[in-house]
């Protein structure tokens, strides 16, 4: 191929618009974090260096109270999703199939189907009726939320783990008189270890992330970052909200990098 | 079957139902319960404050269409409600077109990479999928603001004497949308590629065709599941968008998400809301059908 001088896989133009695409998809997010260092009040007039804007996001209460309500909230959830993950991708995977495994299936991936508007909606709704049956108005409406939508999420790279798995070994620990506990945790546990941190972690940035679904159930005060971004876009914009976003990024990117990598590991 | 053999079934099941409960539980109160209640909600009469008389009624399905005239009684179709569905419709077929644009391209570059080096520029693609959405449609909105990074320098640059209003417009929908949702059209069409079996590229350019034709004529053809799959993707998410056309069309380009919030909030005509919310859960299935097929068609195809 290269003798003659004629790649065949070459198209004309598309490696410059491949890194127009590249430039496009990390500009903006770059631009939004250089200015979160700006000195000036301003996010479009660079005045230098500084790290007021961090200072300001720290000492505000309210930024405080959202950030501590949001990893709460991210934390719970994405336990409680990847326990119940974890249990459900023992029940449909490696199994031979049964009478309703399809329901089973389409209600995991649910979430990922139904728009976020319809299902936020739907929560809007139902949470009404206990809010006012129960009179309870605390976080777990948002803890419940966000760990059902997790659950596909956490679900996916634990399955995969699980499918990638050798049978055998369990086996063999059944056949040693394990009960099916001891098999479990002994055998298959330790196995699919990497599978759970990468679905926890997934299901920890989808909760840290969620706008749609926490700004319509959430009651009044119960701001997380995100709800507590998106009102505050209404107003005269200031560069601290570039800083909430940069460090709400540096959290994502390391989640996802580190979820690259334990899921890379396995091959 | 003997006793021994039904006796481990039964317990198989046993175990399965049990397994399964938690994340079953969780579904059904958090997701396709709520679900079900929204289809009764639908049918109900709106209270005067919000939430909803109960007494049966047909009136919001009618109305997400239709109105009649509260003094007249004269029968017009729902202008307001038709004009969001048509900018719905509308902005999600040209953010999909968008997306193609560039994402074809890309999605073969990366494709035609070193074995080795693909993971790493789909990673590159992926990071920015997985950082939060409001955050790259902020990103969007100090870029294209009156006084936004793209205005100060053709302004600079003496292209322009006055900013051109960006935001707050369609057109910032588009932009913001195609940004957000790019990875998605990216994904399917690279697994499709990866495949691609490029001997018979070869096999094209050796019976005389242009580089025109062969992306055209064999290449396209190979790839058009993935394709589908990747417009379907982000049609998807585009007609049931609220954030981007929240922040970027300031309340003034309403997208269908947005019709639904507001019958939840100010209009307070939660039977509407729950009316326009399936309307759109519909038209979402139906989208979602055509790509479990272009997938289905996919995995056939390469077996």
């Amino acid at each position: 191929m290269a003798k003659r001088g004629f790649d065949v896989r070459r198209q004309p133009g598309f490696t410059t618009i491949a890194f127009v695409c590249f430039a496009l998809l990390y500009l903006p997010i770059a631009l939004l974090v250089v200015y979160s260092f700006n000195a000036g009040e301003s996010i479009a007039v660079w005045e230098g260096f500084s790290l007021r804007w961090y200072v300001s996001a720290w000492e505000n209460e309210k930024v405080q109270g959202a950030t501590i309500r949001s990893l709460v909230i991210a934390f719970t959830a994405s336990l409680i999703a990847t326990t119940a993950a974890v249990l459900a991708a023992m029940a449909t995977t490696r199994v031979k199939p049964w009478k309703g495994q399809t329901i089973a299936f389409s209600l995991i991936n649910q979430p990922l189907m139904v728009p976020e508007i319809v299902t936020a909606v739907a929560l809007l709704i139902f949470f009404a009726m206990i809010k006012k049956a129960t009179g309870y108005t605390g976080l777990w409406y948002l803890i419940v939320a966000h760990s059902a939508f997790c659950i596909p999420f956490a679900y996916m790279p634990i399955r995969a783990r699980l499918q990638g798995m050798d049978l055998s070994l369990e086996q063999a620990g059944a056949d040693l008189y394990g009960s099916p506990f001891k098999v479990f945790k002994r055998i298959t546990l330790p196995q699919l270890w990497p599978g759970i941190l990468a679905g926890a972690m997934l299901a920890f940035v989808i909760s840290l992330d969620d706008v749609v679904i926490t700004e319509f159930v959430k009651s009044a005060g119960q701001d997380t970052l995100p709800t507590y971004m998106l009102g505050q876009l209404r107003r005269v914009i200031t560069p601290e909200i570039n800083a909430i976003s940069t460090a709400l990024l540096a959290i994502s990117v390391a989640m996802v990098i580190a979820f690259f990598l334990l899921s890379r590991k396995k091959t | 079957m003997s006793d021994h053999a039904l006796n481990r079934r039964r317990e198989e099941r046993r175990a399965r139902f049990l397994l399964l409960a938690p994340a079953m539980f969780l579904l059904l109160i958090a997701a396709s319960g709520p679900l079900l209640i929204v289809v009764v909600y639908s049918f109900l009469t709106p209270g005067d404050y919000g939430g909803v008389v109960w007494e049966f009624s047909t009136k919001a399905w009618f109305n997400v269409v239709a109105q009649i005239d509260f003094f007249t009684e004269e029968l017009t179709l729902a202008d307001a409600h038709l004009s969001v569905f048509w900018r719905s419709l509308k902005l999600s077929l040209i953010t999909a077109a968008m997306c193609l644009l560039i994402g074809f391209p890309t999605a073969y570059f990366i494709a035609t990479r070193p074995a080795g080096q693909r993971d790493i520029w789909m990673l590159l693609i992926m990071i920015p999928f997985w950082t939060n959405l409001l955050i790259r449609t902020f990103a969007i909105m100090e870029l294209i603001r009156n006084e936004g990074t793209v205005n100060s320098l053709l302004m600079a640059m003496g292209i322009i004497d006055e900013p051109i209003q960006m935001l707050f417009t369609e057109f910032a929908i588009m932009v913001g949308m195609t940004y957000v949702y790019l990875p998605l059209m990216i994904l399917p069409i690279y697994a499709s590629m990866e495949r691609l079996d490029f001997n018979l590229v070869e096999a094209g350019y050796d019976l005389y065709a242009t580089r025109m034709q062969v992306l055209r004529r064999v290449i396209f053809p190979l790839v058009k599941p993935g394709v589908v799959a990747g417009s379907i993707l982000v049609f998807v998410p585009c007609l049931g968008a609220y954030v981007t056309p929240r922040v970027l069309g300031g309340g003034t380009q309403l997208m269908l998400g947005n019709l639904i919030e507001l019958q939840f909030g100010q209009l307070r005509n939660w039977p509407l809301g729950a009316a326009l919310s399936l309307t759109l859960l519909m038209v979402v299935m139906v989208a979602l059908i055509f790509y479990v097929r272009a997938v289905g068609r996919e995995e056939q195809r390469h077996g």
